[in-house]
Formats: C-alpha cells, sequence, structure tokens
C-alpha cells in the first residue's frame, strides 16, 4: 500500500467516526423516534433478561460448589443432614438458605458476596484450618442475617401459619407453641447448626 | 513310617473339624446366618421420640433418652444436649436438669458447671429405637427378686 492510499484511508476512518459520533449524539436526526422507542425496548428487554439469567447462573449450587472451598467444606458438611436427603425428596440447596429471594435483598445481598470473591482470590479461607479458624466469624454474619429478617430464608418453606403442631411431636409443639407463635424467638435462635458442622459455641447465647 | 502316618491321620482330622466348623450355625443376633458369611443388616428404625421417662432398671443405671438425638452436635466445639439439659437452660426447655453428679471431676470436687469426662452424654445415655429384641433377656429387677423371698410375692 503507498503513502497516498494509507493517509486516504486514515480519513475515511475519521470521517466515519464523526459521523457514527453524530448519529449517536442526535440519533432522531437519522432514525424515526418509533424505531428508536422500539429498539430501545427490544435493547432493554434483552438486557435485562441477560442480566436476571447471569445473575440465576450464580445462584445455583453448581456455581456456589464451583469454589473448593464451598465444596469441600461446607457442601460436603450439607451432604449428611436433613436439607440434602430425607424421607420426602425435598432439597434446599445452598441459595435456598443463603439468598433472599426478593430481588432487591437478593442484590444487596450478591453485592455483599463481592467481598466472598476477594476472599476467595486472596486465599482468606483457602484450606480446611483457615476456614475452622473463621468458621465461627462466618456463622455470626448468617446467623445475624437470619436474625433480623426474623428467618425469611427458613420461613420460606417452613411458614408457622401452614405448621401443623399437632402432628410435631411433643417436644416439638411444646416449644413452637411456647416461642415460635408468640414471636418470642425465631427459628435460627434454636436451629443452629442444622446444615453444617457448629463453630465453637462457646459464648453463642443458648449454648453452654 | 509311622511319623507320616500320623501326620495324615492328623490331617484328615483337622479337616473334618474345620467341615463341621463352617457348617456350624450359630442362633442369637447372627440368625440362621453360617459364620463364614455376612447376614442382611436388620432395616434401620427411626428413634423413638416421646417426652415420657423410662423406668430404670436399677438405681444406678443413666436414664435412657426418650426421644430422637438425630444429628445432635456433641464434640469439642458445642454440646446439643446441654442447650437445654445444661442448669441455666432448663427454665426455657423445661427438660431435667443434669444430674449434680456431672459437675465432679475426678478428685471429688464440684466444678460451676459440667465436668469434662461427663461431657460426652452418649457415653452413658442412649436413645431407644422401636425394634423387637434379637435375643431374650430375662432380667428381673431387685423389687421383683426381693419379693420372691415372700410368700405370694411377685414371681
Amino acid at each position: 500500500m503507498t503513502v497516498a492510499h494509507e493517509a486516504k484511508g486514515r480519513r475515511g476512518v475519521v470521517a466515519f467516526a464523526l459521523e457514527l459520533w453524530d448519529v449517536l449524539r442526535r440519533p432522531s436526526s437519522v432514525f424515526g423516534l418509533g424505531v428508536l422507542v422500539l429498539a430501545g425496548f427490544v435493547a432493554g428487554v434483552i438486557f435485562w433478561g441477560g442480566f436476571n439469567t447471569a445473575l440465576e447462573l450464580t445462584n445455583t449450587e453448581k456455581f456456589c460448589t464451583g469454589c473448593h472451598e464451598m465444596r469441600d467444606n461446607v457442601f460436603a458438611e450439607l451432604k449428611s443432614t436433613i436439607h440434602f436427603s430425607n424421607r420426602s425428596g425435598v432439597r434446599a440447596s445452598c441459595p435456598d438458605c443463603h439468598v433472599p429471594h426478593n430481588w432487591t435483598d437478593k442484590i444487596a445481598r450478591k453485592m455483599q458476596a463481592s467481598k466472598e470473591v476477594w476472599g476467595h482470590l486472596f486465599g482468606t479461607i483457602d484450606t480446611r484450618e483457615k476456614f475452622v479458624d473463621h468458621r465461627l466469624e462466618l456463622a455470626l454474619h448468617e446467623w445475624a442475617r437470619l436474625k433480623a429478617n426474623d428467618s425469611l430464608e427458613c420461613r420460606n418453606c417452613h411458614s408457622t401459619e401452614s405448621m401443623d403442631v399437632s402432628k410435631q411431636s411433643a417436644r416439638a409443639s411444646a416449644a413452637h407453641e411456647r416461642f415460635l407463635v408468640p414471636g418470642e424467638k425465631t427459628c435460627i435462635d434454636c436451629h443452629k447448626g442444622i446444615a453444617h458442622r457448629l463453630p465453637d459455641m462457646r459464648g453463642v447465647p443458648g449454648w453452654q | 513310617m509311622m511319623t507320616g502316618l500320623r501326620t495324615l491321620a492328623l490331617a484328615a482330622a483337622f479337616a473334618v473339624a474345620a467341615g463341621a466348623l463352617c457348617a456350624q450355625t450359630q442362633s442369637g443376633l447372627r440368625g440362621g446366618t453360617p459364620l463364614d458369611t455376612e447376614g442382611q443388616a436388620a432395616r434401620m428404625t427411626p428413634m423413638r421420640n416421646t417426652t415420657e421417662k423410662e423406668i430404670r432398671n436399677y438405681p444406678e443405671q443413666p436414664p435412657l433418652i426418650p426421644h430422637s438425638i438425630e444429628s445432635y452436635q456433641v464434640d469439642l466445639n458445642g454440646n446439643k444436649c446441654l442447650s437445654c439439659h445444661a442448669r441455666a437452660r432448663t427454665g426455657e426447655s423445661q427438660a431435667p436438669m443434669l444430674s449434680i453428679t456431672h459437675f465432679m471431676d475426678r478428685d471429688g470436687q464440684f466444678l460451676a458447671s459440667v465436668s469434662p469426662r461427663r461431657f460426652f452424654c452418649t457415653q452413658c445415655h442412649v436413645p431407644q429405637h422401636d425394634v423387637k429384641p434379637p435375643v431374650t433377656n430375662d432380667f428381673t429387677d431387685i423389687d421383683t427378686l426381693l419379693s420372691r423371698t415372700q410368700p405370694g410375692g411377685r414371681r
């Protein structure tokens, strides 16, 4: 290619960029308003759908157990509990308990979870020993979250309204009638360590 | 020559004895399963889950656990049993407090709370399953035994 050709090509690129900029700055000078509105609507639908699809992908057991920190510690412990395998064959997977279902709460939780990405990248709990050392801190976060939202993620499946205490064992019905129904306590107050092993419980209210 | 014959006789005796041992069956927990094979495991049953105390067979017997303790964690990190049966927890739980003997260390000194040597509840206290006992048991409690000496007493 000759020098003259190159200079011409460069001018062509600059001219095209300027023209594109003009269109982007004042699109209605080229496209009709109806076309713009329709295109914006379609693009919005695609963006919103794509965003929520990507969000849902991060809300799966497969995604959570993609990191060895989760797979080898908390997920391994879940497997022996009633929330993983039981008589009725209903399974609660990671996001059922750890991600709020309500959209705004979910986004808030996802933003908090960026800290967990940081932890993964810098290996905060990348060995069993480090995980055990952090276990109390991690558990305290989840207990505080469930206490603050009145055990919302438990109640997504186990609601007080649909709970028939007469079908429960004498111990369970007595405790639920006394503490759960009047709202004196919430699920997590008594049911700690039901899906994962407990941290050092010294100093935790209700434990010795 | 004589030694050879003796060895042969001994070997034959061993073979007969071994055959007899293999064919032998034993009743009881094994059922009719021969000793050299593994029998089918009994079906697992849920734990009995009530609030009613069971009678102790003798005064020193550690009380049985009348309720289910499935997935109760008792280890270095925590003791689920104590979250109801500890002294300070019995108000809320209305569960029986663990005995004061459990506060005593091996030198007879009473501690403020449960002694480490009594921490692992299921070493002595066990839950119950509703199963038919595979072996019979003719245990007789002391009251029955004493009353047998009296004319017209319990048998």
